[in-house]
């Protein structure tokens, strides 16, 4: 029952996820992507082996809400780390100690400290997992038989089929004038 | 700050080696670290490194299995010594992990590229550092069974953490710690093992570097975020490290013992921890360059840098043991007084002077240029400062506790077999952990040695 659904959705789904430009160098990906840019293409994404810098501007990718999230979580962390201090010591498990305060906090910056870094440790990697979409088992680039060299030393731009400029003749012989060695269709 | 080519101290004659050498090119640079991973057939120097340390590993094991059946009566430490080898070799090992978070976090926030070569590896070391040395707490507490007890959790007991005790601020600072430095370890990983499952003939090779790799493809919105979140990881594990080690140092500083209550603890301890780190460093990756073949990317200049670190954070040990004495002079306090005369002529005394000569007097060879260019001498110096810092942590620890305030409650203190068997079972674990870890893992960072090479960079016209 469940097979015969998908069959139907990847029928009706069009075949091509996009095409993919294989390049030979850094600099010529960085500049076929911001022709593809500047051609109005959207829905692109580069893949390269190392991050570059230069390449996110070419996409037209410039904003990452990833500090903020770090940020959330370091005062969460601060803030969860002195209330458990202050909470454990004051209120559910106070020792008096000779006539010393309760809330000795000082001594509750260690924790919280360590708290703070802790919580924003932590979401900075998992809200960089989760804002990258990771784990991702498959992917339709990965149909690409040369994409096994994108983590080696090849470097590849994709205009996805859902872009609204997206004509597979058209993109086709533009992705082959910006130079690319090789232009492979991407199915899903 | 860029790099550190102009060293106007020493290198201003000569160019120094490059971060990089031969001529080398992504593909290269990918295939040549990528194959000891992959290999199919296993060297037998591999065999027998791994088989040694496997057998102390299976030392470690039967101690704690005789440890936790008998109880900790079996290890030397008694009233008045009640702290010894667990908390020496537990600093001792926090110590070594801190040059990995150093070289891996500092050094990529200060932008030394040279970083780059040895920072994987340097991590990988951390974190089985920080697993030996968790060893010895817990089981010190006699029941390591119950150490759940430390953290703060609702319980039918209605018992809570004292949070002003250092020893509850060392649970929270190690695990978050540990917690950090495997998380930072295992992102600058994913890349990496996007390439081995790329490269993997086998299947199994392929599906356990797949599902490791969680579907890295290399994206450039996903090198967006991953570099922010590499660089605040980085950012955030700088004050970590640091605290780490000072937090370790109140574990001395805030008790009253004679020879503890310093205030020049903390930074004395952090220095202390890198001067550690930088020389387990070099004592592992000497002979792992060699014996891999792997001199074009843990160049000269790698050594060099690092044993002008290990100078530069002797000296401030140095300085420590130097404040030390002359804190106890100054205090004028009969007990600090006695300490340290203690100290230096007591029934340690060999073991303190045989310390001034590990970490402060032989060091002082790494002045000479020549020193700091012979492989060979670097190596015997790196082994050599560990053992010194070894034996600070064996001085801090027991010439303070064996003779404090009274001394109708004096004792001598002496290790047992179990306590040298437990030592030498945490290197076996330690060195187990590293020999799987060369095996199955890629040592140095494939990508970013890729970004370090002139063919990474991006020429644009108009620029």
């Amino acid at each position: 029952m469940r097979q015969a659904t998908e069959l139907e959705e990847m029928n009706s789904r069009p075949r091509l996820y996009g095409l993919m430009a294989e390049f030979e160098e850094p600099t010529a990906l960085v500049q076929a992507a911001r022709r593809a840019h500047d051609e109005g293409y959207r829905r692109i994404d580069a893949y390269s082996p190392f991050p570059i810098e230069e390449l996110t501007d070419a996409i037209g990718f410039h904003h990452t809400k990833l500090p903020l999230i770090v940020l959330i979580g370091g005062v969460v962390g601060c803030i969860g780390g002195f209330a458990l201090c202050y909470w454990v010591s004051t209120s559910v498990y106070p020792l008096n100690i000779g006539g010393r305060p309760l809330n000795s906090w000082p001594a509750f910056i260690p924790v919280t400290f360590e708290c703070t870094i802790l919580l924003a440790a932590l979401a900075a990697v998992f809200g960089m997992l989760a804002l990258n979409g990771l784990p991702e088992p498959y992917h339709p680039v990965f149909n690409v038989p040369s994409f096994e060299q994108a983590s080696r030393n090849k470097f590849f731009l994709c205009i996805e089929a859902v872009d609204p400029k997206f004509e597979e003749a058209k993109t086709r012989e533009f992705l082959t004038e910006l130079g690319a060695r090789e232009v492979s269709d991407v199915e899903f | 700050m860029q790099d550190d080519t102009e060293d106007p101290v020493s290198d201003s004659t000569i160019t120094p080696p490059s971060v990089i050498g031969g001529h080398q090119t992504f593909a290269s640079v990918t295939d040549k670290i990528s194959a000891i991973a992959l290999a199919k057939r296993t060297r037998t120097g591999w065999f027998i490194g791994a088989g040694i340390s496997f057998l102390l590993t299976m030392l470690l094991l039967y101690t704690i299995g005789y440890l936790v059946l008998t109880g900790i009566g079996i290890w030397g430490n008694n009233i008045p010594v009640g702290w010894a080898f667990d908390i020496i070799n537990f600093v001792w090992w926090i110590g070594i992990g801190h040059a990995g978070t150093l070289i891996s976090a500092i050094l990529l926030l200060l932008r030394q590229q040279w970083r780059t070569s040895i920072n994987r590896f340097a991590e990988a070391m951390t974190l089985f550092a920080v697993a030996s040395a968790g060893l010895f707490p817990l089981l010190h507490t006699g029941r390591p069974w119950l150490a759940y007890w430390l953290f703060p959790y609702p319980n039918t007991m209605g018992v809570w953490p004292q949070f002003r005790s250092p020893l509850i601020w060392d649970v929270f600072a190690v695990s978050t710690y540990a917690t950090v430095s495997a998380l930072f370890w295992f992102i600058g990983l994913i890349p990496d093992l996007a390439t081995l499952r790329d490269r993997a003939r086998r299947r199994t090779a392929k599906i356990i570097y797949g599902i490791l790799a969680m579907g890295w493809r290399g994206s450039a919105r996903h090198w967006h975020r991953y570099e922010t979140a590499y660089l605040l990881l980085a950012g955030l594990a700088t004050p970590l490290v640091v605290s780490v080690h000072t937090v370790v140092s109140f574990d001395f500083a805030v008790g009253i013992i004679p020879g503890w209550h310093t205030t020049v603890f903390p930074p004395y301890f952090v220095a202390g921890a890198i001067y550690s780190g930088f020389a387990m460093v070099m004592t592992l990756a000497i002979p792992l360059r060699k014996f891999y073949g792997l001199e074009d990317f843990i160049t000269m200049r790698h050594l060099r840098n690092m044993s002008k670190i290990m100078l530069a954070t002797g000296l401030i040990v140095g300085y420590g043991y130097m404040i030390e004495t002359f804190t106890a002079w100054y205090s004028a306090s009969t007990f600090e007084e006695f300490m340290i005369r203690n100290r230096m002529t007591g029934p340690y005394a060999p073991l303190y002077w045989l310390l001034i000569l590990c970490n402060i007097l032989i060091p002082q060879i790494l002045w000479s240029k020549k020193a700091r260019g012979n492989v060979l001498l670097l190596f015997v110096v790196s082994i050599i400062v560990n053992i010194g810092m070894w034996l600070e942590r064996f001085i801090i620890i027991v010439t303070s506790l064996h003779r404090d305030f009274l001394p109708s409650s004096w004792a001598m203190y002496r290790p047992t077999f179990w306590d040298f068997s437990m030592f030498l079972g945490t290197i076996g674990l330690f060195l187990s952990l590293l020999f799987l870890f060369i095996r199955f893992l890629p040592m140095i960072s494939i990508f970013e040695i890729r970004t370090i090479l002139p063919q990474a960079e991006v020429h644009e016209a108009g620029d």
